[in-house]
């Protein structure tokens, strides 16, 4: 029997913001980000057969996920292939001799965090993953979307205290959560 | 005997230490946590905790979807399901 179930109704409930944001870290555009999600959501859907259940069905959408991210980069790499001029060492002895290659790249540490900062993200929302929906969804407006005490409590119908008696719990369980796994 | 408004249990200082961190304690609640802080260790440890929690996600700049956004998504796979499903 398989250990993992599929549900495809839940997929874009649970899924799409640790898609998303495991998107967006690789591919710095939005707009792109959001239609690889999008894409990767109807091409789950149609192989769904192959799911055999031995991995969870998050870990099956980010490796479906992973292969439509090379795909656009194979795909933006041909199109620039084709304007680009190519230009190498003239000999192996010259390498090294380039400007660039003789200062610091500035861009390396930004490279750098920037995988920090991704693999933070997946940890967040791994954790996020773990609390109850409410709880999740309360602490996901809060404290990531920065959405103001009132609209969360006109928009889930509850009062302020009880607001902040869901926030102290997935506070707890969040900040248990990322000790064991990042700090 | 009346009781000193100014103590507070452990749980009602770890609720304005958690409004703290979104700027909304008021100074009243802020001198409460602070005399609580003083002798408690437990709220002194949940404070320390909090704030790295806080400090972490910050600092993560996480990326979520809109929720107009998540709506788009959202309505175009209900429909993709639904061609699916006939």
């Amino acid at each position: 029997m398989p250990k993992h179930l599929i549900d495809p109704n839940q997929w874009v409930k649970l899924y799409s913001d640790y898609l998303f944001n495991y998107t967006i870290s690789r591919v710095n555009d939005r707009e792109i980000a959001k239609d690889l999600v999008q894409d990767t959501f109807f091409a789950g859907l149609k192989s769904m057969k192959n799911f055999k259940g031995e991995a969870s069905e998050r870990t099956w959408l980010i490796s479906i996920l992973k292969r439509k991210i090379i795909d656009w980069y194979r795909k933006i790499n041909s199109n620039k292939g084709k304007a680009e001029v190519r230009m190498s060492y003239s000999s192996d002895k010259n390498e090294g001799d380039w400007l660039e290659e003789r200062i610091a790249d500035p861009f390396d540490k930004t490279a750098e965090d920037q995988i920090v900062n991704s693999e933070l993200g997946d940890a967040i929302y791994d954790c996020l993953g773990k609390l109850p929906e409410k709880q999740a969804l309360v602490f996901k407006m809060k404290t990531i979307e920065g959405v103001d005490t009132d609209t969360i409590c006109n928009e889930l119908n509850i009062t302020a205290s009880n607001l902040w008696v869901i926030i102290h719990r997935a506070r707890i369980a969040m900040a248990d959560c990322m000790e064991k796994n990042w700090f | 005997m009346k009781k000193n408004k100014l103590f507070i249990s452990c749980e009602e200082a770890q609720v304005i230490c958690d409004k703290t961190q979104y700027g909304e304690a008021t100074i009243i609640e802020k001198i409460k946590l602070s005399m609580r802080l003083s002798w408690c260790h437990i709220t002194r440890s949940y404070s320390k905790k909090n704030g790295t929690l806080t400090k972490v996600v910050k600092n993560s700049n996480i990326e979520y979807l809109r929720a107009h956004e998540l709506k788009t998504i959202s309505e175009k796979f209900t429909q993709q399901l639904t061609n699916n499903s006939q």
